[in-house]
């Protein structure tokens, strides 16, 4: 490591402050704290004003984020976050309320999660929505409860819930901390739910499915009224994993493919800056009968005057604290009334056509997953290349560091070997795409003819190759034990 | 080997009088590329046919674990936790994952045997 941590810099009592001490009288903390909860012995580091602020300075700078470079993190979309919308989350009147204010001093923040709650309804077909999740893997636990929470009312005993091979790895995880059984369905060639098998797995103890459309390999569900049919006519439910949603948007609805409950990421297809934690909204969203299973409380209009609605017959109770992370809802809503209805349909239309691009300029270069045509994303396997040259997917991303551009998602979707998941997003330029693939046609080349230089890649990072391996195997979770 | 077989799922069995040991094929610990964390389950935990029976994670992925035969666990290998790579190295020998007390030895009808697998592999490839 060659840039220090703070506490590496800190020096035991260093003093280039030079302000006067004011001489005012203070209480001290004995004052407001119990005798038994005060210690003195807190490691914090000592380092000057200027200090600190060069260390995260300098440490900022060293940032990759869609800010600074074109970031193809398949099933991520990382696209461009508008920078009003922060402007309109950090307004004072949001900024500076408190979930437990009376309803009459915050009819404003609750008109807007009205509203919001409207236009997602609108957009995806569903009845109502709730926004306490806090991201996607989230929203699965919420929908998942719903759907468990559904089928015991009825006293049904439904144990099973069908998964397919190309899912992401949350929602196994979800059915699974649901207390469900997991039962994965295989994929076709062409890497679509393969029907035949699904209509043998699809029974009366299957809780019902869950899906992502466009699935992981960026390709649409054709056979998905068929999925419907299968899955609802054992008395299961559809559960529409909104990863992907970004392809669809403003061109058809989830409720009209058969689903039943929705999952929407709002921070990735409704733009906030998100990644490595948060903070996100992974609002959830049910047709009509599923409304009462809801989580508590539900924004509700009466007479122009909007309130908390805590009366839901089966709710599952809360899954978060107040109404969700809030900011992110109102970066949603400017979003979406920014781009209107034309504006989705115009994100949809050049999120696909991005993809596609990608896809045709690169087909005779790299090894396509699926022969169908993609949508918002486009999967490529190296695996010919590893046979071929020695070189791995993980390889060739770590020399696109060397380019400036952020490697896309790799060995994922897991049916795909090698997999390069690529997702560019609506809100790159033609120039950008062309400059990618440039690279990308110059990192095949380097394949056949120089592959080493792959093999050490990245050169001109900050920090050069990790060693994967090793962190996994021996991780060193402490600073003091990583030494200078 | 005549007394080991196989499972779609890349998990191998060999059996020993009353007893068989698993572990996961040679391909799969290719296919996985470096191992880094292996978990498995308690002595005294019954295994059924093809469930899962813990986890294996790669630099790449997590994947399940899926028991060849059902039975009783009477051993575990422990020294996977320690050291993941003799999976990578050594798949059929030291990097055994657990030892089952066999249910029922009616159900190798539903495994593969050692050509079978190969075919499926190839087949893969």
């Amino acid at each position: 490591m060659k840039e220090k941590i703070i506490f590496q810099k800190s020096q035991k009592g260093r003093f280039t402050d030079y302000v006067t001490n004011p001489q005012i009288s203070i209480f001290p903390p004995s004052h407001f704290i119990p005798q038994k909860l005060l210690r003195e012995d807190l490691n914090l580091p000592s380092l000057g004003e200027g200090e600190v602020v060069r260390h995260y300075t300098n440490l900022s700078r060293l940032n990759y984020c869609v800010d600074t470079n074109f970031y193809p993190l398949g099933s991520c979309t990382m696209k461009y976050n508008p920078k009003v919308n922060e402007d309109l989350a950090n307004l004072e009147e949001f900024l500076h309320i408190h979930p437990y204010q009376k309803e009459e001093d915050i009819q404003g923040t609750l008109e807007l999660l009205y509203n919001l709650e409207k236009l997602l309804c609108e957009i995806t077909g569903m009845e109502r929505f709730s926004f306490q999740p806090s991201a996607g893997a989230h929203g699965e636990l919420t929908g998942m409860l719903i759907v468990k929470a559904f089928h015991s009312l009825k006293r049904e005993k439904r144990f099973k819930v069908i998964i397919p091979d190309s899912s992401h790895g949350t929602n196994p995880a979800t059915a699974s901390m649901c207390g469900y059984q997991v039962v994965v369905v295989e994929s076709t060639k062409e890497g679509l739910v393969d029907i035949d098998k699904l209509r043998k797995l699809m029974d009366s103890s299957t809780a019902g499915i869950m899906l992502t459309c466009p699935n992981t390999l960026g390709i649409f569900e054709e056979k998905i009224l068929d999925i419907r049919e299968i899955v609802h006519r054992q008395g299961g439910l559809l559960y529409y994993d909104g990863a992907n949603f970004n392809a669809l948007l403003g061109i058809t609805k989830p409720s009209l493919m058969g689903f039943d409950i929705v999952h929407l990421n709002l921070h990735k297809t409704f733009s906030t800056p998100h990644g490595s934690g948060g903070p996100g909204a992974g609002a959830v969203g049910v047709r009509k009968d599923l409304v009462p299973f809801l989580p508590v409380p539900l924004v509700d209009k009466k007479n122009d005057y909007y309130y908390l609605n805590y009366d839901l017959k089966h709710s599952i109770g809360k899954v978060r604290s107040f109404y969700g992370n809030f900011p992110v809802l109102v970066k949603t809503y400017a979003y979406l009334l920014r781009l209107g209805k034309e504006g989705l349909v115009r994100v949809a239309h050049n999120s696909v056509l991005n993809a596609n691009y990608i896809r045709e300029k690169l087909r005779d270069n790299y090894q396509l997953a699926s022969s169908k045509r993609c949508m918002h994303e486009v999967v490529f396997s190296c695996k010919d290349k590893k046979e071929e040259y020695g070189v791995t997917a993980l390889d060739l991303a770590k020399r696109l560091l060397d380019y400036g551009i952020h490697p896309p998602t790799m060995y994922f979707p897991l049916v795909v070997k090698e997999a390069l998941m690529i997702e560019p997003t609506e809100t790159e330029s033609k120039e950008t795409l062309d400059y990618f693939i440039e690279v990308m046609k110059r990192i095949d080349q380097e394949a056949k003819t120089k592959p080493s230089v792959l093999k050490d890649a990245p050169h001109t990072t900050f920090t050069k190759r990790v060693d994967e391996v090793s962190a996994a195997r021996n991780p060193v979770l402490k600073w003091e034990e990583y030494g200078e | 080997m005549a007394d080991r077989f196989f499972t779609k799922t890349h998990e191998w069995v060999r059996l020993e009088d009353d007893s068989a040991f698993i572990g996961i094929t040679d391909y799969a610990q290719k296919e996985l590329g470096d191992i880094v964390f292996v978990e498995l389950p308690s002595v005294g935990e019954k295994l059924t046919q093809f469930s899962r029976f813990g986890t294996i994670e790669s630099t790449k992925a997590a994947s399940e674990l899926y028991s060849p035969l059902s039975g009783e666990v009477t051993e575990v290998n422990n020294d996977l936790v320690n050291h993941p790579e003799w999976v990578n190295q050594d798949p059929y020998g030291k990097g055994w994952m657990v030892k089952i007390k066999v249910d029922n030895r009616d159900e190798i009808a539903n495994l593969l045997d050692e050509a079978t697998y190969k075919n499926l592999i190839e087949k893969e490839a």
